[in-house]
């Protein structure tokens, strides 16, 4: 699992209600929902998104709410990997749930900065800055959750009997 | 070593003697829940497991709460996959509009869930079910969906924060207020991936309302859960709600928290949390002049009959101030129908109010009462982030039924003391 891509930063406390505003929850639609990912607290994130690029975002990120609809959304937009210095909880499992990449580094959302272009080996949990030069090393996942990670997230667990 | 509440609960429903924080478990589950906003993405996930069927047919319920009655065809159409699929698996706990209520006022009351159960929700909070001794958590729509299927779900197991309650709320004080004191104090991370065990002797004074309001915002501090020790306040209420037989776990005497805060509830002041976080939490002597646009009294932190009580007392002969929207939400339609026979709908209509038929619409947002750019809104809901309750550059302030009743007089946010200072026993 290898990643590169350029950084969109954000602060503390990224809601999931600004991830995806409760207006939007009337469809599950993966690509209409990133259409307005990030809306409410960056209005032209999905112009300035590519394909493979990283969130960078401070403590707490995704709180609020259960919606799926945001990991959901930050997947669809393109997004390879979020980085913050901490997740809120269900946020945290709904992302390894679907399949989104996320670690926990906070001396690297430190340093990083909006614009950025970073390379990822979460296989082996490495973070190199290559605007900067600069490396970091991120803890790796548990092995209960490696083993749905591995087999393509819960949904696909259960259904090849990894989890029973 | 001694375990929590909710470690005792988690060791019970995955088949182990005990448990640690930190480990990984896989838990069998009393109850899946899910609403009109999270179902459907549950329901296409079901569909790619190739099961014909739920584990449990009486273990799932869906409500139809968040955009219901239908706020547009998008909305019509989710509910419509809801109830297609519930009949099509002969899900017994199906609640539609006529029946449902707003789901965490609605599955207390219903008798869903009771002491030592262990219960997901696809709804951040689910755990407002901790106030009856539960282990109860929101997750996502994925975990829903593979609940639904073979009835369990992996959790780690969390650490614990201990809350020791002593003392006595004053007049017009409520759990709100105790709350929002918490959030103010911890953060809205300081609970993150941790359960909040409430205790002490101060419980007893509380009432299900106050507790199930403080139990729902556990989440607000970042918790997993958030729970209360059984006593008989909970055991009345399990009863007289036909609910099955309680388990009852308490916390060892060596169980391990990683922090204990003690609050005397008769310090406890009406508090007011400002945009755009829950933390955000003030008293009267920090709160200047604030006017109003609209209030909400309602959703599934303050939507109970006390609630509406306590509202309702404060506006009994008074009139809704010049140019301010008030939206009363009764959470059931029990307590709308205890409401209308109590006289407090004719209360709240009286003084210039309109009262909804039970939904969670304007707290996310969604309808019935959703904010205009700079517009500025006092609310009994849970959650003032940055656009939540309409425009982006709309403001909430997360306060009592009391606060937003008393506010909702005066056009300006007010404390229930100043309005009922003539009549309060301090």
């Amino acid at each position: 699992m290898k990643y590169t891509g350029n950084v969109l930063k954000y602060g503390d406390n990224v809601d999931t209600d600004v991830i995806i505003p409760a207006r939007y929850l009337n469809t599950s639609d993966h690509a209409e929902l990133a259409q307005h990912c990030m809306e409410d607290i960056d209005p032209d994130f999905t112009e300035r998104v590519h394909q493979g690029d990283f969130i960078a975002a401070g403590l707490n990120f995704g709180c609020g709410s259960s919606r799926e609809h945001a990991p959901i959304a930050i997947k669809a937009s393109g997004i390879s990997l979020v980085i913050a210095k901490s997740f809120a909880r269900i946020f945290y499992r709904n992302a390894i749930n679907i399949g989104l990449a996320i670690v926990e580094c906070p001396e690297a959302v430190d340093d990083i900065k909006e614009g950025d272009r970073l390379e990822a080996d979460m296989d082996h949990g490495i973070i190199k800055n290559l605007t900067t030069g600069k490396t970091y090393k991120t803890a790796p996942f548990p092995e209960f959750v490696r083993k749905i990670i591995m087999n393509g997230g819960l949904i696909q667990s259960i259904a090849n009997g990894a989890i029973k | 070593m001694g375990m929590t509440m909710t470690q005792k609960i988690l060791a019970a429903h995955s088949g182990q003697k005990s448990v640690t924080a930190g480990q990984l478990i896989l838990a069998d589950l009393d109850l899946v829940l899910g609403n009109d906003i999270t179902s459907p993405v549950a329901i296409k996930e079901f569909a790619k497991l190739n099961k014909n069927k739920v584990f449990n047919k009486e273990k799932i319920t869906m409500i139809m709460d968040h955009f219901a009655p239908n706020k547009d065809i998008k909305a019509a159409e989710q509910c419509k996959l809801c109830r297609d699929f519930c009949g099509a698996k002969d899900i017994t706990n199906f609640y539609d509009v006529g029946e449902m209520g707003i789901e965490h006022a609605f599955v207390p009351e219903k008798g869903l869930v009771t002491a030592g159960d262990c219960v997901i929700g696809a709804d951040s909070h689910t755990c407002t079910y901790g106030a009856l001794g539960a282990f109860s958590t929101g997750v996502g729509s994925t975990d829903m969906a593979c609940g639904m299927a073979i009835g369990k779900a992996w959790f780690k197991v969390p650490s614990a924060i201990k809350i020791n309650l002593t003392g006595k709320l004053r007049k017009y004080v409520s759990g709100k207020d105790v709350i929002l004191n918490i959030i103010g104090e911890i953060g809205v991370d300081g609970a993150l991936y941790r359960s909040i065990e409430f205790t002490g002797d101060g419980l007893a004074s509380l009432n299900m309302s106050d507790r199930l309001c403080m139990a729902n915002m556990a989440i607000e501090a970042g918790a997993k859960n958030g729970i209360f020790e059984v006593d008989d306040v909970t055991l009345d209420y399990l009863k007289e709600h036909d609910a099955a037989k309680p388990k009852i776990f308490k916390a060892d005497d060596d169980a391990e928290y990683e922090r204990i805060l003690s609050i005397d509830l008769s310090e406890i002041e009406p508090t007011v949390a400002f945009p755009h976080l829950p933390e955000n939490a003030l008293t009267f002597e920090d709160i200047g002049d604030i006017p109003i646009d609209q209030v909400v009294i309602g959703s599934c932190t303050n939507g109970r009959l006390e609630d509406l009580m306590a509202a309702a007392e404060i506006m009994e002969g008074r009139q809704v101030a010049k140019n301010v929207r008030v939206i009363v939400i009764p959470a059931t339609q029990r307590i709308y129908l205890e409401a209308m026979e109590m006289g407090l709908l004719r209360t709240f209509i009286e003084c210039g109010a309109i009262v909804s038929t039970p939904t969670c619409g304007p707290c996310l947002g969604g309808h019935t009462g959703v904010l205009a750019e700079g517009e500025r809104a006092i609310s009994t809901t849970n959650r003032n982030f940055v656009g939540r309750m309409g425009h982006p550059k709309s403001e909430i302030y997360l306060a009592s039924p009391a606060t937003a009743a008393a506010s909702a007089v005066r056009g300006r946010i007010t404390s229930p003391w100043e309005v009922m200072k003539n009549e309060v026993h301090r």
